[in-house]
C-alpha cells in the first residue's frame, strides 16, 4: 500500500504508474520494468518543452513546476490566450490533479485491501482497458495504426521467448521502424514529382 | 525491495525528463523527426502493454475472460464512451463472464 502511494507521490504521470505496476505484477525485472515505465514518461519533456516558452518561468521555480508537467496540464495551459492565464491554469491544473491523484490513489490501495481477490471483480481487466482508452485518441492515422498493430505482433509473439518486461520494451522497435518507412515512402516521393505529389507552401515561392 | 529499486527509479526518470523539458533549449527538441518520434513511441508502448495484459498469464498467451472484456471496452470507445465508463465496461464484462465460468 505504502509503495502505490509512493508511485503516485513521486511518479505522478498515470500511464507510467500502470506500466510499472503491470510489469512488476507479471513478474518482471525491476529495471526493465523502470524502463519501460520511462520511455511512456519521455512524452513529458516535450510538453515541458512548449510550457517552457508559454510560461516562462524563472530557473529557481522550474524544477518545482517540472513534477505537474503532465498531460493535462499541458492540454490546459497551452490552451490559455495570455501568459497570466497560462500559469494559472498549468497551477490551478496541477494542485488540484496532484492531490486528487494521490487521495484517490490512497482511496484505491485501501480498497484493494478490503476487496480481496480482485480477480473474481474483473479488476484485472481495468490495467488493460486503461492503456487502451489511453491509446484510442492517438491512432489518428495510418503511421499509428502500423505502429500499435507492429508492436503488438512483437509484444505478443516474443513474450513466450524473452524475459517479462523486455517483449515491451523489444515492441517499442515498432516506432523506428514505421518512423523509417514512412521517411522513405517521403524521400521517394520527393524525388518522383509524377507519384502523387502534394502541392506545398514551398511551390508558391 | 526491488519494488522499490523499481519506483525510485522510475521516479527519478520521469523526474527527469519532466524538468528536461522545461530547461534544454527549444532547438534540441524541436527537430520534426524527434517530435514525430516522441508522438509514436507511447503509441508503440500502450499498444503492447495492452495486448500483453489482455492476452498474457506468465509466459503463455491465453484467451479469457478479459478478452471478453476489452472487446466490450473496445465498443464503448468506439461509441465515443468517456475514459471511466470504458474501463468499467471492461471491468465489468470481466466479471460477468468468469462468474459464469469462463
Amino acid at each position: 500500500m505504502w509503495q502505490t502511494c509512493a508511485l503516485s507521490l513521486l511518479v505522478f504521470t498515470g500511464a507510467s504508474q500502470f506500466a510499472l505496476v503491470g510489469a512488476l505484477a507479471a513478474g518482471g525485472n525491476p529495471l526493465t520494468a523502470a524502463a519501460g515505465a520511462f520511455f511512456l514518461g519521455v512524452r513529458n519533456a516535450f510538453y515541458g518543452l512548449r510550457l517552457s516558452q508559454s510560461l516562462a518561468l524563472p530557473r529557481a521555480v522550474r524544477p518545482f513546476a517540472a513534477q505537474w508537467v503532465i498531460d493535462e496540464t499541458a492540454a490546459v495551459s497551452l490552451a490559455q490566450p495570455g501568459r497570466r492565464a497560462a500559469r494559472i491554469g498549468f497551477g490551478v491544473t496541477g494542485l488540484t490533479l496532484y492531490v486528487l491523484w494521490n487521495l484517490t490513489t490512497l482511496l484505491g490501495a485501501l480498497g484493494a485491501e478490503a476487496i480481496g481477490d480482485t480477480d473474481a471483480w474483473g479488476l484485472d481487466a481495468a490495467g488493460p482497458a486503461v492503456f487502451l482508452a489511453l491509446l484510442a485518441p492517438m491512432l489518428k492515422t495510418t503511421a499509428e495504426r502500423a505502429v500499435a498493430g507492429l508492436a503488438v505482433l512483437l509484444g505478443l509473439g516474443l513474450l513466450p521467448v524473452l524475459p517479462s518486461g523486455v517483449p515491451v520494451l523489444a515492441a517499442a522497435l515498432a516506432a523506428p521502424v514505421v518512423l523509417y518507412f514512412e521517411g522513405r515512402r517521403q524521400a521517394g516521393r520527393a524525388a518522383d514529382p509524377a507519384a502523387g505529389r502534394v502541392p506545398t507552401g514551398e511551390d508558391e515561392r | 525491495m526491488n519494488i522499490w529499486i523499481a519506483i525510485g527509479a522510475t521516479a527519478l526518470g520521469c523526474y527527469a525528463v519532466k524538468l528536461a523539458g522545461l530547461l534544454v533549449p527549444a532547438g534540441v527538441l524541436e527537430r520534426p523527426l524527434v517530435r514525430r518520434f516522441a508522438a509514436l513511441l507511447p503509441v508503440a508502448l500502450l499498444a503492447a502493454l495492452t495486448a500483453q495484459q489482455t492476452f498474457a498469464d506468465g509466459h503463455a498467451l491465453v484467451l479469457d475472460a478479459r478478452a471478453a472484456g476489452l472487446a466490450a471496452a473496445v465498443v464503448a470507445l468506439v461509441l465515443r464512451a468517456p475514459f471511466l465508463l470504458v474501463v468499467a465496461v471492461a471491468v465489468g464484462v470481466t466479471a460477468g463472464v468468469r462468474a459464469l465460468g469462463g
